[in-house]
């Protein structure tokens, strides 16, 4: 075994002891989500301050009159967790200009599900990436409005069954495919963009970390497993996240300046079926389906792929 | 001295905006009840790598005097990611009661 692979196996050593999530909140067995927080908030540090869009995390974190927090954190409406990340970071900066507050280094960071970021919030969302506010957005994408009983979002993959686009004689699931957030984030012309997921979890704090140094508005997607909705046993929370990655369905990247970079890059790309046999949500699937489904996740790859190797940064752009 | 009390009971009790002023206090609330199957550690297959740490959800996993893992079992929910993820396979789920 090479250093570097002995490196890897006892880097969870290496990172922060401190819980900033602290355990007793309400999350279902084996959520993924909860665990993509935990992490973030170790990769964020104390200097935080947590804007919340409403969201499984808001209701699992904050039973009245406990909280799981060890951060400042603030929940605000389905709508506008970014356009409030917005002001505290603007507030922050007039109070730290007056010398109200200490001079140091606080982030803002806005969090939000899938349907807090992809429907509900996209208008704020985008608003605060053009205005160019020093803030992070982190979207937990677990492909469905989870806390209200698994209805569809714009996230929710092509086939998964939901109870708003039930799978049944006349339907087979949600008919349309996923919204690809994160090249709409590119478009924003924002410094740093980043997708992650938590069965990665050196590189998903890797790239917190990357965006908290970054002075500017920056956003990572990360795919979090959710056993409940996806309909997969709580222990193969990590492993679904995982063959998400290696299927090519949620290739992880980042775009740091215009310039793509794959940050994982699995040696052999699964078949889809590895992920999709494994979750009751896509159990009704025929194998015509299947194909269309390998054959856009086969192309979407690719296209990322030419994007890697021909897209060149701005600054290797203005000359 | 006044009793604290565990929850407000009535609206006089409440704080202004529902505010909330003891940072971690979810930790009152004990989620092992929830659990149906409890982590057993077998330490002579530990390699203390530390990857049951890394992934579990609520964070109740932490290391010993003797840098052996062990889960706090007043938090664990036994969703058997670490069983599951654990490559040395030295967690074993087995049923409470």
């Amino acid at each position: 075994m090479s250093i570097v692979e002995n490196f890897d196996l006892y880097a969870p050593r290496l990172i922060d002891k401190e819980e900033y999530f602290s355990a007793g909140h309400r999350a279902c067995q084996g959520c993924g989500e909860a665990l993509a927080i935990r992490l973030m908030c170790k990769a964020l540090g104390k200097d935080t301050v947590v804007v919340n869009a409403t969201g499984c995390m808001e209701v699992i974190s904050t039973m009245y009159p406990t909280t799981a927090w060890n951060l400042p954190w603030i929940h605000v409406a389905f709508p506008n967790a970014a356009a409030v990340a917005a002001g505290v970071e603007a507030g922050l900066k007039v109070m730290r200009r007056k010398g109200r507050i200490p001079d140091r280094d606080v982030k803002t960071v806005a969090i939000g599900g899938d349907g807090g970021t992809f429907d509900i919030g996209f208008q704020a969302l985008s608003g605060t990436m053009e205005r160019g506010h020093d803030v992070l957005y982190v979207c937990f994408d677990n492909e469905a409005y989870m806390n209200t009983g698994i209805q569809r979002s714009g996230a929710t993959p092509f086939g998964a069954s939901t109870t708003t686009a039930p799978a049944g004689v006349a339907s087979s699931g949600k008919g349309q495919w996923k919204k690809n957030i994160t090249e709409i984030m590119v478009a924003h012309n924002v410094p740093y963009v980043a997708t992650a997921c938590h069965s990665y979890p050196i590189d998903f704090m890797n790239k917190v970390k990357k965006a908290r140094s970054i002075k500017g508005p920056s956003f990572i997607h990360c795919l979090s497993v959710c056993p409940t909705g996806w309909r997969v046993p709580s222990a193969h929370a990590i492993k679904m996240g995982r063959l998400a990655v290696e299927t090519g369905i949620f290739p992880l990247y980042e775009v740091e300046e215009g310039k793509y970079r794959m940050t994982y890059r699995p040696e052999r790309i699964r078949p889809v079926e590895d992920y999709i046999k494994g979750q009751g949500r896509f159990r009704h699937l025929s194998p015509d389906e299947l194909t269309a489904i390998q054959k856009r996740i086969t192309l979407e790859y690719n296209k990322l792929l030419d994007k890697v190797d021909n897209l060149h940064s701005w600054g290797e752009l203005q000359d | 001295m006044k009793k604290k009390k565990k929850w407000p009971e009535d609206w006089q009790d409440l704080n202004p905006g529902c505010m909330v002023f003891e940072p971690g206090s979810a930790r009152e609330y004990h989620t092992g009840s929830w659990r149906a199957e409890r982590p057993i550690f077998d330490e002579s297959k530990c390699i203390r790598c530390g990857v049951c740490y890394i992934f579990c959800p609520e964070g109740c996993i932490s290391q010993n005097k003797n840098g052996y893992f062990e889960a706090d079992l007043d938090y664990c929910k036994g969703c058997g990611i670490c069983a599951h993820e654990c490559w040395p396979r030295a967690i074993k789920m087995i049923e409470e009661g």
